[in-house]
Formats: C-alpha cells, structure tokens, sequence
C-alpha cells in the first residue's frame, strides 16, 4: 500500500454495527487518481452496506436503482461538486438534482458519506414524521436540492437553475441524474430542448443507463435508441462511460463546462443491482425488499476486497 | 336605480395593470424575472420585453417545463413570475405545479391569463374554469383571484415579496374598477363593498361587478344585500363568511369558475362552523356551448339579475 492511499481509511465491515454509517467525507484535495478512486470505491462500498439495510428495515424501497446510481451519485459530492456542508446555502455551491426520486436512500447516503446529511438520521429512513420521505424533498433535508419522485421533474428544474446561473454569470455547476425509463416521460425532451437552443453550458444531464425500468427492459417498453444520436440531435456534448468506473465517472463530470461551449450528457452504462450477483440486471429488483438472508449474501458480497 | 340603467362604466383589461406592475417590480429587484410558454403576447408582455429582454425565458410551446424552470429559477435565486393562458397553464402542468411549486414550497408565482370563460367562442379546451377547484386542492398554495386592475397589481405585488407559491388570475375580460380609491390588498381578507342584514353575495374576480349591481336590483325591492369581494380564494376568509352566516339568512357564491371553486370553498367553511342555506352562481357541471364570453356569462345566469334570483330564494 503506498502512502497516499493510507488517506483511504481502514474499514472491517464486519465490525461495523448495521445501522450506522461510516462517514468518509470528500476526497482530499489534490490527491492522485489512485487515491481519488481509492476512495470513492470504498465510499461507494459502503454506501452500498447502508443502503440496503436501510431499505430492508424500512420494508420498502428501490434498491436495484439505488445499486445502479450510487456510484455516479458518490463520484459527484465526494469528488466533482463544488459543495459541502458549510455550503448549502450558498447560491454559487454545484447542484445535484436527483430526478428518479425512487433512489431516495441511495442520495440520503451518500449525503451523509458526504457529510450533508448527520448519518444518524439514516436510521429514520421512511419512519413516521422522518424528514427522510420514500421519495427526496427539499423542504425536508436542507441539502436536497428538488423534491422529485414523479419522473420527469428533475430535468426542468434543472434548466431553471442553469438559466439562473447563467442569468448571474456564474461558473457553478447544475448536475441532473435522471433514469434512462424516465426519459420515455415527455417533459424531458421538452427541457432537453432548451437546453440545447440555450447552450446552458454548465447544465451536465447524467442518465442512469441501466436500460430496466419498473416492469421489463427498456428496450421491450418504449425503446431510447438511438440514445445518443438523440442527445447529440437536441444540441449536447454526449460522453459514454461505464457508471460504475469512479475514473471514468470523475473524468467526464470534471469536463463540464465542455470546451465545446454546449451542455453535457453523460451517459452512464450500468447495472441495476450492481453487483450484486442475484440483483445485477434484474427486472424483479426494481423495488424488490430482499430478505435477511439475501441482505446477508449482499453484504457478505460488499465485503472489503 | 338599478345599475342596468346607469351610465356604461369603463371597462379594463387587468393585462394593462399586470404588465405595468411587471415592469415596476423587475426595476426594483433585480430578482424578477417572467418565464413564458411562446405567450408573451397573449401576456401583453411587450413592453415589459423592451425593457428587460435579459429577463424572460421562454420556453416555447411546453408548459410541463415551464413550470419546472420556475421552480429551479427559485432554487437559485430568482423571482419568477410564470405567465400562460390559464388554461394551459393550469391543466398541462399540474403536476409540475403540485410538486415543483408547492411541495417544494418554491416562491413561484404563477399567472393564469385569460382565465374563466375569457376565450369564449374558443371553446372549453381554451376555458379555464376549472382552476380555482384545482388549485385550492394544493396544500400551501394561495389563490387570487383579483376584480380590478387596482386589485391585479397590488396582488402582483404582494406575490413579488411573499416567499411562497401563488396562483393568481389576470383577466381580459373588460372590468370595471370595483374597488374603492386607496384600496389595498390583503391576502385571506375578504372586502366589504357593500353593508347589508338580509343575503350576503360573496363574489370573486371578473363578476364583483355583476354582485354589486344584483345588490342594487335588490335595494330597489326593499332587501339588504351584503357584498363580499372574495379576493383571495385559498386561504379563504372564514371568519367573514361565519359573521355573514350568522348575520343574514343565506349566501350566494359568483364566479366565473366551475361553482366547485369559490361555491364549494364557501360551502366548506359555513357547513362546519356556521351552516346556512346557500345558492352557488357560477359554472354548472357541464362543458360550455359555443359563445362569447358575455354571452356565456348570460347563458350560465351570472349576472346581475341571476344573482338577485338565486339571492332572493334565500329570503
């Protein structure tokens, strides 16, 4: 182990207790790639161990698209955001808008990786009076930036808030994660429109390309193909990485704004389920509540390599 | 004298007032700023294009994103006001309005142009009656529904500094000033424009007018009609419908709306906590016949001799 990964902090999962989080916070500034992706890896694993434990003790919940966006969601508030907890409330912090709301614990995780949301408050996940909603709300948790759950709301909140730093002359940043069913919602296309006519260079759209939706494949449902060659069409830089490369993640998130001078989409291949070997690109795991023994198996799985 | 046989009085399009207090608030805060579905012109907004190009975002015919840039323009720091024929503005975006607006308790203020039957011979999928009974549904939403062009702008303004979403109307239906000189708005306050024991007319928007003159055909019978100007639909002023309740034999609901929007908030109120016999004019539960909207006002009895009928099978 070289010294620089010493900054990755030792975690025996098996010494750590259910119910709590172990919080990593960002990435050190000026670390190396090896490190920045040390380090993600090991937040997304352990995002990972609380999420389902968390959707196992409320009896509810999505955790085959929580395994699928957690690792964009982890690549962008420990490494690429411009954000923090002493930032919430400032008007030039980067913003993260989670549009398929249904991965709600995934974002209330890695909140509380990022040190966002008290870890503590995970344990209220879906509990009566809890501020922590099936479905994200801003006016809940200060750090959530759009109440969604409906598909094909985040998008055009998005644009709002781009056109708004644009409007201020503002470098900040305005992430989207939407769901790759979710675009067979026609808000989306409506948004994405503007986007493009309005060069909203600092607007990066990130799609969970998991390619399953509630009830079958995509591609059986309402097929997005040519995905790309529609966003490209609608006026975006388009980037194709593999969603669960924290490196590939980093790399195409750290170059928005694009030199081109047009908003990005980042279109993120992954696994619904990732990787878990009895969830990974299954349709049956979209908001499937594992059992004991399937939370044992996933987290024996999570184990630290 | 009835007012039927008084001089014509001067009718106002409220969009004249909206623009210009458009114009006075975006001068003063550089916060404001009008997002628009291609509807600049039905918004009358071109003076206020002139001025502040910079401040406008139109995102063409998609009323769902429309809304949605609203509320992500309040996530940083702008005052949108979000301008669409009522009708669009309201059906299309439900839900953007509900969640993006509401929930988020974003201050978004949404403005519903041309509202009620203005659109007349268009037909009802141009209509906009249905809205009131909407959008008093929304938890933490506030109504308004202004009479005047007086009335228009100071609730415009009151939306420009209240942090939180509102809906308010503006018509284009010519108006006559109803409210008195020094008038001024207050959210949830009902105005008494005219004292009375026997009925009470609660009235709303574009028919205040229609409610002062059943008020007079009734004076010149000997009955004492109140006038209620109900401004400002949710929340709704319960305490001065309870005392209207308690002080006259009945009330009558006016509204260029469905009768389930004021009519049904009214019934709300006084069936728990002060119950008396109602009659509610307005739009029944149909869809309208081809017609101008002064001709549709007719047809549907909301008139000044239609509320003095409903009004007098209250005594």
């Amino acid at each position: 182990m070289t010294v620089e990964e010493d900054l990755v902090p030792e975690v025996d999962p098996a010494a750590v207790p259910v119910d709590t989080l172990t919080v990593l916070g960002r990435v050190p500034d000026g670390a190396s790639r090896e490190v920045v992706v040390g380090h993600l890896k090991e937040a997304a694993r352990l995002v990972r161990r609380r999420d389902i434990q968390m959707v196992r003790a409320a009896g509810l919940g999505h955790v085959g698209g929580e395994f699928s966006v957690i690792d964009i969601l982890v690549t962008l508030y420990l490494h690429t955001m411009d954000t923090g907890p002493d930032r919430v409330a400032d008007p030039d912090r980067d913003r993260l808008i989670l549009s398929k709301g249904h991965a709600a614990a995934a974002l209330y995780t890695t909140l509380a990786m990022a040190g966002l949301l008290p870890a503590d408050e995970l344990r209220g996940f879906m509990q009566p009076l809890s501020q922590l909603n099936g479905h994200p709300a801003n006016t809940k948790v200060a750090a959530v930036e759009a109440s969604t759950g409906p598909l094909g709301h985040g998008l055009p909140v998005a644009v709002g808030t781009a056109f708004a730093g644009a409007m201020d002359g503002s470098s900040r940043r305005t992430f989207v994660v939407v769901g790759d069913g979710e675009l067979q919602e026609g808000s989306n296309w409506e948004a994405l429109m503007t986007v493009g006519n309005h060069r909203l260079a600092h607007l990066c759209v990130v799609v969970d390309r998991n390619r399953l939706q509630q009830g079958a494949r995509v591609a059986d449902t309402n097929d997005l193909e040519p995905l790309a060659d529609k966003l490209r069409a609608f006026g975006l830089e388009v980037v194709e990485v593999d969603g669960h490369d924290h490196g590939a993640l980093a790399d195409a998130f750290a170059a928005v704004p694009a030199a081109s001078g047009k908003p990005t989409a980042v279109i993120a291949h992954t696994f619904k389920g990732h990787p878990i070997s009895f969830m990974s690109d299954k349709v049956a795991w979209h908001h499937k509540v594992p059992s004991a023994e399937q939370v044992a198996q996933a987290l024996a799985e999570l184990e630290a390599p | 004298m009835s007012t039927d046989l008084a001089p014509a009085p001067a009718l106002h399009d409220c969009r004249d007032a909206w623009v210009a207090t458009m114009i006075d608030l975006a001068e003063a805060d550089d916060r404001i700023v009008v997002v628009v579905n291609d509807s600049l012109g039905s918004s009358k907004l071109g003076p206020f294009a002139e001025r502040f190009d910079d401040r406008i975002v139109n995102v063409g015919i998609a009323e769902q994103n429309m809304v949605g840039v609203g509320a992500g323009l309040a996530n940083g720091g702008k005052v949108p006001f979000v301008s669409a024929a009522s009708c669009f503005l309201t059906a299309r975006a439900m839900e953007q309005i509900k969640v993006d607006a509401a929930y988020s308790q974003h201050h978004v203020v949404l403005v519903g142009q041309s509202p009620g039957m203005a659109y007349g011979e268009l037909g009802p999928t141009h209509h906009s009656i249905e809205d009131l009974a909407w959008l008093r549904a929304i938890p933490g939403l506030t109504v308004i529904v202004p009479s005047d062009p007086a009335e228009t702008g100071q609730a415009l303004r009151w939306a420009a500094q209240h942090d939180g979403p509102v809906f308010i109307r503006v018509s284009r239906m010519g108006v006559p000033d109803v409210n008195l000189p020094g008038y001024e708005f207050v959210p949830g306050k009902a105005v008494t424009l005219r004292e009375g024991g026997d009925v009470t007319l609660v009235a709303t928007g574009t028919v205040v007018a229609r409610a002062l003159g059943a008020a007079d055909l009734l004076a010149a019978e000997g009955v004492s009609a109140r006038v209620l100007s109900m401004p400002t639909i949710k929340p709704i002023d319960a305490d001065a419908l309870v005392a209207a309740a308690r002080e006259t034999r009945g009330i009558v609901t006016v509204e260029e709306a469905l009768t389930s929007g004021l009519g049904g908030a009214v019934a709300e109120v006084v069936v728990r906590r002060a119950p008396v016999a109602m009659r509610m004019v307005g739009v029944p539960d149909v869809f309208a016949p081809t017609g101008s909207v002064e001709w549709l006002l007719e047809y549907f009895g909301i008139t000044a001799a239609g509320v003095a009928e409903a009004a007098r099978e209250l005594l």
